[in-house]
């Protein structure tokens, strides 16, 4: 007789062996790293460039994401037109994305066409020239976009609680106005890049099943360009931090709204914190996921939403613990009450057994599924690399998700989950 | 290639497993062949509104969520207006947790009016977000109503408006579940480091006990062909101009279909497509455009949506719009271009087969439109499209009788 009422037998996850599959260095003679992950059963791979041109190295608003957004806009012997041309040719798609402290090149293609393409990504690096008419393309399609997205109210909220956070003149706080984009000027652009990009510090990650001349290619092609290794010293600006004095933010930025969207911010130590690890497991049953409190109360018992999340934001220097939803107009301050509310719960009542060995076999679960895959490993190696992190540190994030106890969540809640500790926002 | 075994159980159940030994974890996958083009036209986003209320308990089984999450597993589901998904991955040794859930659910919902009531809300809450709250947000509602007279493609997923969900009964719920959520109306995939003759044990002893329940069988009113150019304009409170076209092309397994993909592609995929670089670049009449399509297993539609330049008249910029697509009419495409958007697709097709979720959706889909082996032929019917049917097929869909532009103007 089967039995549909219990739950067949499990093997906690608690219980597996998390393996991170190794990856292979390599150092260009010019002094970049390359570091290859060699997985996969398709004939495809990724590489990413990552430079240390993010916007805390921009002395003018939006300078960094442009010079980024423009890498691939001509070089002095291909318009942008053909350079787009070139890698659609062979079904690539290069892409470009600009964060805080890097920027990356990324590449995507069939193992069988890197011979033809790692050289024009090369040219881009060596020799972008930033047409005059390209960068007036861009700034005005940029700020049409901007017009678009400030109507929206997640857009407008995204940006005023990291500059409550951070300051507005922090790179983790600060965003574009119109009239940023209207003051770049291409001489900005090439300046940045030069120092930046061309004679830039970069390193590479490349992943997939990887062809066995690409350390070859890339010698030849990246190797004799005048780059410097990623671990030298860059000087990066300085920077005041300077969150705002005032906590809380009740914003309209459109008067027929039907919803509001709601922020609720602190400030966080970053990774290398010993609180930080137990915080993404206490985050976890927090807001971290689909069967989270708040997600059980807010949006699964009261119906006020269509998600409810929280994060630790990922910082290099200095993180902060966020929840952020878009719920009704006229719910939004019950929201934010019952967010507090699930803080209070967890500050006064420790996390029952069984809800800690869900949490933990869902979170050692998810890690599992992450590392299927040569871009999801990938993306783990570079993330520790970039927080200056080795593998120690994956295997202990691990174990700290196998061990924490009850009572540790607990004193992270009372440290951390205290109302008059958080910014709050809501933008109608 | 993808390998795979099919066999059908007792009660109709059509399961597909599909081993890869590469990989620790296992995928669930359970379509449905329901979607928003089965609800009564008074009743519309229900099939939506249900794959919300499938996580609102079974009958034995009071919490979904919560004995997955502690076997290591994550799910998730989806909705289309022509079907139901519902898929979870989860460490293969567990793999049976994600059977249990899965058979309990098809066997019957608990139908809790707590559920019912809640996820009202929640997808009250979806709609406002993603269709009220957002500037343009009503576009496709408005496209596809001038598009469709006859055929249910008419509505979104979401549902035509909002007083269809917040009217929804505990009665015409359970109504749904009994007409489309059985094992004869459904296709089960396993997918990922399992066995095939372990999955087949595991899935009879859960799913083999379920009353088969009653084949649905689909009836849809087709749309007649459209004769005549379809206009419309609209004046809402957004920052820019914005103009939206599109055409009937053919169904999913038409040959038809595959060249609009490709054309698609020409047109709109990536920098170095043909309205991109006249429309965006050269003649600087839109701040972006794109051109997609639905992949609709009826026959579809394909369009082009643009945001214009501030100053730039509708006008001219939809005659650039009309210039572009006269090129293609005349002139077709060159063998190069043609090799360059075949490339992409291969590569494409490539990138997703990395995933082992998207293989074992991919396979579900495919079984559904008829034939799971579908799937490995898709490749060289992208390759066998050639210049001329380009050019054909062009002719043919851009048709200024088959079109339906809606003329969306910022009132600022």
């Amino acid at each position: 007789m089967l039995i549909r009422t219990s739950p067949p037998d499990i093997k906690d996850p608690v219980s597996f062996d998390i393996h991170l599959p190794s990856c292979e260095k390599h150092i260009l003679s010019n002094g970049v790293e390359v570091y290859a992950l060699n997985m996969g059963t398709e004939d495809a791979l990724m590489i990413n460039w990552v430079f240390k041109a993010g916007n805390c190295y921009e002395d003018k608003k939006t300078l960094a994401a442009a010079t980024n957004y423009l890498l691939k806009n001509g070089t002095s012997r291909l318009s942008a037109f053909a350079l787009s041309e070139h890698f659609e040719y062979y079904g690539a798609y290069l892409n470009r994305s600009c964060y805080n402290e890097t920027s990356e090149i990324s590449l995507h293609c069939l193992s069988k066409h890197i011979g033809k393409l790692i050289p024009a990504v090369s040219e881009i690096i060596a020799d972008s020239v930033y047409p005059e008419k390209e960068l007036d393309i861009f700034i005005q399609n940029s700020r049409q976009k901007l017009t678009v997205n400030l109507k929206k109210c997640e857009f407008v909220a995204s940006r005023l609680i990291d500059a409550y956070l951070f300051g507005e003149a922090h790179p983790y706080g600060k965003y574009s106005n119109l009239e940023d984009y209207e003051a770049l000027r291409r001489d900005d652009l090439l300046r940045f890049y030069n120092t930046y990009y061309r004679q830039g510090s970069c390193m590479i990650m490349a992943a997939g099943k990887l062809p066995d001349n690409l350390i070859d290619l890339l010698e030849k092609e990246i190797g004799r360009l005048p780059l410097r290794s990623f671990h030298g010293d860059v000087e990066a600006l300085t920077y005041d931090f300077t969150p705002a004095a005032q906590k809380k933010y009740r914003v309209i930025n459109d008067e027929q709204g039907v919803q509001a969207a709601i922020r609720i911010a602190r400030h966080f130590p970053n990774r290398k914190h010993p609180d930080f690890q137990k915080a993404m497991v206490l985050n976890n049953i927090y807001g971290g996921y689909f069967g989270s409190r708040l997600m059980a109360n807010i949006r699964e018992d009261k119906g006020y939403t269509y998600g409810i999340y929280s994060f630790l934001l990922n910082h290099v220097h200095q993180s902060g613990w966020m929840i952020s939803t878009e719920a009704g107009r006229e719910v939004s301050e019950d929201t934010i009450t019952e967010a507090y509310r699930e803080m209070e719960i967890l500050r006064r009542t420790p996390v029952s057994e069984e809800e800690l060995r869900l949490t933990q076999n869902f979170m050692i679960g998810t890690i599992l599924g992450d590392l299927d895959g040569p871009f999801q490993v990938a993306s783990r190696w570079k993330n520790l690399i970039l927080n200056g992190l080795d593998e120690q540190y994956f295997y202990n994030a691990v174990q700290t998700i196998k061990t924490i106890t009850a009572e540790e969540l607990q004193a992270i809640a009372n440290k951390y989950l205290l109302p008059e500790e958080f910014y709050e926002l809501v933008v109608i | 290639m993808i390998q795979f075994n099919r066999f059908t159980l007792g009660n109709g159940l059509r399961v597909i497993v599909h081993e890869d030994h590469s990989t620790p974890m296992a995928v669930v996958n359970v379509m449905y062949d329901v979607g928003a083009r089965d609800e009564d036209p008074s009743k519309t986003g229900f099939a939506h509104l249900f794959e919300h209320l499938m996580f609102g308990g079974s009958v034995n089984i009071r919490d979904f969520e919560t004995p997955l999450n502690m076997a290591g597993g994550e799910n998730n589901a989806y909705t289309t207006n022509d079907i139901n998904n519902y898929y979870i991955q989860l460490p293969a040794e567990n793999l049976e947790t994600a059977l249990w859930l899965e058979s309990d659910r098809m066997l019957s919902l608990a139908f809790s009016k707590k559920s019912l009531d809640v996820q009202k809300k929640v997808v009250c809450e979806e709609f406002k977000e993603h269709y009220i709250n957002k500037p343009y947000g009503d576009s496709w509602f408005k496209l596809r109503e001038m598009a469709y007279r006859q055929h249910p493609y008419r509505w979104m997923t979401i549902g035509s408006e909002l007083g269809h969900i917040e009217n929804a009964s505990l009665n015409d719920v359970k109504a749904f579940f009994h007409k489309h959520y059985c094992p004869v109306n459904a296709i089960l995939v396993i997918a990922g480091n399992i066995t095939v003759s372990r999955a087949r044990e595991l899935v009879e002893k859960w799913f083999s006990d379920i009353p088969p329940g009653e084949k649905y069988v689909r009836n849809l009113t087709p749309e007649p062909q459209q004769k005549e150019e379809r206009r419309l304009t609209v004046k809402a409170d957004v920052p820019l101009d914005a103009l939206y076209k599109c055409w009937h092309m053919d169904s999913r397994l038409e040959h038809g279909y595959y060249v609009a993909d490709l054309i698609t592609e020409a047109l709109g995929g990536g920098s170095s497509s043909r309205l991109y670089q006249a429309l965006v670049k050269e003649k600087q009449l839109f701040s972006g455009i794109e051109c997609y399509h639905f992949g609709s297993v009826e026959k579809g539609l394909l369009a082009i949506e643009g945001k214009l330049v501030k100053g730039v008249r509708m006008e001219d910029a939809e005659k650039a719009v009309e210039d572009e697509l006269k090129k293609i009419k005349e002139e077709g495409i060159s063998e190069t271009e043609l090799t360059k958007i075949k490339n992409k697709t291969e590569s494409a097709i490539a990138f997703e087969d990395m995933s082992v979720m998207a293989r074992a959706n991919n396979l579900a889909f495919y079984e559904l439109l008829g034939d799971a082996n579908l799937f490995n032929e898709d490749r060289e019917k992208y390759f066998s499209v050639s210049s001329a049917d380009i050019l054909n097929y062009s002719r043919k869909i851009f048709d200024v009788n088959n079109s339906n532009t809606l003329c969306y103007y910022s009132e600022n």
